[in-house]
């Protein structure tokens, strides 16, 4: 892997709600490296979705960014002004969001759709270079040509959702965070709509985000992942490493909760259910529902340690037992 | 053994008719299966969006008529049930619906769903009875009654939502529980309680199950028998163990293969380019499957396939297995594992 393009450090966004505030996501740093595919894994209300949005900074009233830093190649995303935000948005980083596919203007053509973004970014194309351009993106994300001059009702879901990653990736973003890109669509779309994308990703040289609570998926399609439990990113390693051996109970249990097709087994969820974000357990957030849980759980948060180059966990299992022997703690994951 | 719900070569075509120029959509074709009082069976129903199979659990449930052929409750036409059957249907066959956030009305208090059947069916004398009914049917779908009961429904889980679903139902002890794609909503860690719910009712009420999904690995788990649907027609039909294991049907494999396997070293298979299902045009006549099938001959274009019969237990419907019999009869039953020899497979 080469340059870091994408370094999230301590980030953290808070829902303020009358009960008090939600900590939807609690200081997760990360790096992202060039032409890199990261997964981001969790279940709902793990905070991946907010973290995402964070990254792009749009996290709307009554949530907040509440600190942290994201630096897109150098360049402080939390402290520009919003209207040169505006201009990195789809540009430099693009999101294509859940449902996205539902999200695409009704009345208006796909082509009027891409057309406007260019204008909007301020790209001065003539007629006959901007039909061009939107009739190669059309190809590049799998669809005829024709399927510009179509209205959204006409595309199917997955046509959709391809007619979506044609509008993030018309700036040519150096980042594409895809949250959930195939959750409302079958398993022979989900894989076509995943191999477009990863075909794009190394055509346009981008490194990509998939968030997603689908393990099979992620196994498929990233090569380095990190979990998030709580608002806490938990566990982060490549994704061999994590696959053949899960450090963190919680990365273990959803895993063997996964239903399998060679032979028939009881099914394992995981006992219990995720904490309020409201009022957090103290200690480990996952304390409650851990099989391995021991006094030390209840009342010290782990922090996200490496255990080996590229490979961090936060847990007490794999901490070494004198508290704050190492505090270099807050490292890229 | 008595026959509980049947359904007799039942087609469903929507839109068209005699003063429009398209011939409409068949959305379900010539399907015949059935559901024995007892033993107890699973049965799952396989396909993607458009396959056909949200359309075999409403008419099966009596909410649409089929467009020609038979659904026989206790052997009468659902078109014919008079009040007291009517009424006797719709306490033994029961549903659950894909979206456990859209069937709660929010003002109301779960309590509400698990009160309506009791009062509208009797099922207890006194109200303190009726508690009891719930309390027991909550436990036995693996929740505490004292932390659901009392609740609103955005205070619940997915999986604890679709589990007072199970547990709604259970109250009047069915015969049969339709699940068009029960877990497909719900987080991972929780869908494993939630199909465990389901396969409880199975063993312990020996209630029957028609589990309907586009997730075979679910499907897997479930059942003892799969239906594979592409576009209203069986693909695939048998014995879940083999139809997975070994999936004959051209769709099957490019259903199976298309799992995203939860192991890096079990990449996706190889790259086919299989074009959308939406970009064809339903073709009148020959199979359904040809225009994105990687096997298709001249045959395949020309007149639709039967279900041969490849080995016991399973059938599929595709001209790739000419050279074994036509299935004797179109009754998917016949095809099926008998229940005595799925029990003994049930982990």
């Amino acid at each position: 892997m080469n340059s870091i393009i994408l370094q999230v450090r301590d980030l953290r966004v808070h829902y303020y709600t009358r009960q008090g505030p939600v900590r939807a996501v609690n200081d997760i740093s990360f790096d992202l490296y060039a032409g890199e595919r990261l997964g981001l894994v969790g279940e709902s209300g793990s905070g991946k979705t907010t973290a995402a949005q964070a990254l792009m900074r749009l996290i709307r009233p009554p949530g907040k960014i509440e600190g942290g830093q994201v630096l897109l190649d150098g360049l402080s995303l939390l402290e520009l002004p919003d209207e040169r935000m505006r201009q990195i948005r789809l540009a430099d980083i693009a999101l294509v969001s859940q449902g996205a596919m539902n999200s695409l203007n009704p009345v208006a053509r796909v082509r009027r759709q891409i057309e406007d973004a260019l204008r909007d970014h301020g790209v001065r194309l003539g007629a006959r270079e901007r039909a061009e351009w939107i009739g190669e993106l059309m190809q590049r994300v799998g669809l005829p040509r024709t399927a510009a001059d179509m209205f959204p009702h006409e595309l199917s879901g997955g046509m959709k959702q391809r007619a979506c990653i044609a509008i993030a990736i018309c700036l040519k973003p150096k980042v594409i965070i895809a949250d959930e890109p195939t959750s409302a669509l079958d398993v022979v779309v989900q894989r076509q709509v995943m191999e477009t994308l990863e075909r794009l990703r190394a055509d346009l040289g981008a490194s990509v985000i998939l968030i997603g609570h689908d393990m099979g998926l992620m196994a498929q399609a990233v090569d380095r992942l990190g979990v998030m439990y709580a608002g806490d990113l938990i566990e982060t390693g490549s994704i061999a490493e994590l696959f053949a051996e899960p450090l963190h109970p919680y990365t273990r249990l959803l895993m063997a909760s996964l239903p399998s097709l060679e032979r028939k087994e009881a099914a394992k969820g995981i006992p219990g259910l995720m904490p309020s974000l409201l009022n957090k357990p103290t200690g480990c957030p996952f304390h409650p529902r851990c099989p391995d849980a021991f006094d030390r759980c209840k009342v010290e948060e782990p922090k996200l340690l490496a255990v080996r180059p590229n490979r961090n966990v936060a847990c007490h299992l794999h901490t070494p037992e004198a508290a704050g022997a190492v505090t270099t703690g807050k490292g890229a994951a | 053994m008595s026959v509980l719900l049947e359904a007799r070569n039942v087609t469903k075509v929507f839109g068209g008719g005699f003063w429009k120029q398209d011939a409409g959509l068949v959305a379900l074709n010539n399907l015949s299966l059935t559901i024995e009082d007892a033993p107890p069976t699973i049965t799952a129903v396989v396909g993607e969006s458009g396959s056909g199979k949200t359309t075999l659990a409403r008419l099966i449930l009596g909410l649409t008529e089929p467009t020609s052929g038979e659904i026989l409750y206790r052997g009468v036409d659902m078109r014919k049930l008079d009040r007291e059957q009517r009424r006797q249907f719709l306490r033994e066959v029961q549903v659950i619906f894909q979206d456990p956030y859209e069937v709660y009305n929010p003002f109301y208090r779960v309590d509400h769903v698990l009160n309506e059947p009791v009062t509208n069916f009797r099922l207890a004398k006194s109200k303190a009875q009726g508690r009891e009914l719930i309390e027991e049917a909550l436990t036995s779908v693996g929740l505490r009654p004292e932390e659901t009961l009392g609740r609103y429904p955005h205070q619940l889980s997915g999986g604890q939502r679709q589990r007072v679903m199970v547990a709604r139902s259970l109250l009047l002890r069915p015969r049969l529980i339709v699940a068009d794609e029960p877990v497909s909503m719900i987080d991972a860690s929780l869908r494993a309680t939630v199909i465990e719910s389901l396969r409880n009712l199975n063993r312990r009420f020996g209630i029957s199950l028609i589990y309907i999904t586009h997730d075979l690995t679910t499907a897997y788990q479930m059942s003892e028998n799969i239906v594979v649907l592409y576009r209203g027609s069986v693909a695939e039909v048998g014995d879940v163990e083999r139809v997975v294991k070994e999936p004959e049907h051209p769709y099957t494999r490019l259903l199976i293969g298309s799992i995203p396997r939860p192991d890096p070293k079990q990449p996706w298979g190889s790259k086919e380019d299989v074009t959308d299902a939406a970009n064809k045009a339903a073709g009148r006549q020959g199979c359904q499957f040809a225009d994105r099938c990687p096997n298709v001959m001249a045959i395949c274009r020309e007149k639709a396939p039967p279900l041969y019969q490849t080995a016991p237990h399973r059938a599929t419907a595709c001209y790739l297995y000419q050279a074994a019999p036509v299935a004797v009869s179109e009754k998917l039953n016949e095809i099926f594992v008998p229940p005595t020899l799925a029990v003994q497979r049930t982990p």
